[in-house]
C-alpha cells in the first residue's frame, strides 16, 4: 500500500494533503473526532510540544480547542468551530487563532476495498497567509528533525 | 525583499498549478525545445502553448530566445528550491502526523477484531 502523504498547492490560497489508511473510515473518523483517541496522534512526539488538553464537540457549530505547552505559565491555545459534520465521510473546520488569517479545513474520507483515502484541503484567506503557513509554526518541528539529524551524525561520527 | 519573495514563490505556484506546464517544464529538463516542438508534442495550438510558456516565463521558471523564425525554449534561471523546501516543511508535519494516526487506528482495528471473535464464541 502507497503510505505517502502528498502535499499539493493547488493554488495561491490552497494547500491540499493525501494519505491512504488502511482501516474502514469509520475508525479513521472516530480518530479524528473522539478527543482520547486525537490526542494520541495530532501532536506526535517529533513535533516537540506538550498537547495539555483537548476538547472537541464535534457537531455544527461546536467548538473544537487545543492547549499546548510544558508550562502551565506559558500555554498557547489553537481553537475553531465546526461547520460541517457527516459522519465517517467529511468534516470541516475553522481554525480561529490567528483571527482572520486562519485556514478552513476540510477533510474527507472515502473508503474503498476496506481502505480509506484522506483528503485534507486547507483554504486559506490570502495568498500571503498560505505563504506564511509554511515558514510558523511548521519551522518549530523542522528545527526539532534538524537537531534530531545534527544527533544522528553526531551518533554516527562516535561510532565509525 | 520578503515582498519580493513572496510575489516570486506565488508565481512559481500559479505556472506550476498546470498539468500541461508542468509537463513542459519535465519536457525541457530533458533537451530544449521550439514553441512548435512543444505545441505538437502537447497536442495544442501554437497560441496556447505560447501562452503556457508565457506563464513560466513570467515565472523565471522558463526561458526564451528567439533565433529567426523559431522561439526556443529552455529551463529558465529561477531554482525550485523555496518552493520545495516550503513544501517539504508542509509535508514532515503531515506525515509524522499520519504515522501517529495509523497506529491508533491499527488499535482500533485490533480491538475491533476482538469484540467480533468474543462475540462469535458466545454461544
Amino acid at each position: 500500500m502507497n503510505k505517502r502523504t502528498t502535499v499539493q498547492r493547488t493554488s495561491d490560497r490552497e494547500v491540499v494533503v493525501t494519505r491512504t489508511v488502511d482501516a474502514p473510515a469509520r475508525l479513521v473518523f472516530a480518530a479524528w473526532t473522539k478527543a482520547d483517541l486525537f490526542k494520541q496522534w495530532w501532536v506526535p512526539k517529533s513535533m516537540g510540544m506538550t498537547l495539555r488538553s483537548c476538547d472537541l464537540d464535534v457537531r455544527v457549530g461546536g467548538g473544537y480547542r487545543l492547549v499546548f505547552g510544558a508550562d502551565p505559565a506559558h500555554t498557547m491555545a489553537f481553537f475553531g468551530k465546526y461547520l460541517e459534520v457527516v459522519p465517517t465521510s467529511r468534516l470541516v473546520w475553522t481554525n480561529e487563532e490567528s483571527g482572520d488569517a486562519g485556514p478552513v479545513t476540510t477533510l474527507t474520507l472515502d473508503e474503498k476495498d476496506g481502505k480509506t483515502l484522506i483528503v485534507l484541503t486547507e483554504r486559506y484567506p490570502t495568498k500571503e497567509a498560505l505563504d506564511a503557513a509554511g515558514t510558523g509554526a511548521q519551522d518549530a518541528m523542522h528545527e526539532t528533525f534538524g537537531q534530531l539529524d545534527e544527533l544522528l551524525v553526531t551518533l554516527g561520527a562516535t561510532a565509525g | 525583499m520578503v515582498q519580493h519573495h513572496q510575489t516570486h514563490v506565488n508565481a512559481s505556484f500559479a505556472a506550476l498549478a498546470d498539468a500541461t506546464r508542468r509537463g513542459v517544464l519535465e519536457q525541457l529538463a530533458h533537451a530544449d525545445a521550439s514553441i512548435t516542438d512543444l505545441a505538437d508534442r502537447f497536442d495544442m495550438t501554437l497560441t496556447g502553448m505560447k501562452k503556457h510558456v508565457g506563464v513560466l516565463e513570467l515565472a523565471g521558471l522558463v526561458a526564451t530566445e528567439k533565433v529567426g523564425r523559431v522561439r526556443t525554449c529552455r529551463i529558465g534561471p529561477c531554482r525550485l528550491e523555496e518552493e520545495m523546501t516550503w513544501i517539504s516543511r508542509y509535508r514532515e508535519v503531515w506525515d509524522a502526523r499520519f504515522d501517529a494516526l495509523d497506529r491508533v487506528v491499527d488499535e482500533l482495528k485490533r480491538k475491533d477484531t476482538l469484540r467480533h471473535q468474543k462475540k462469535s464464541r458466545t454461544p
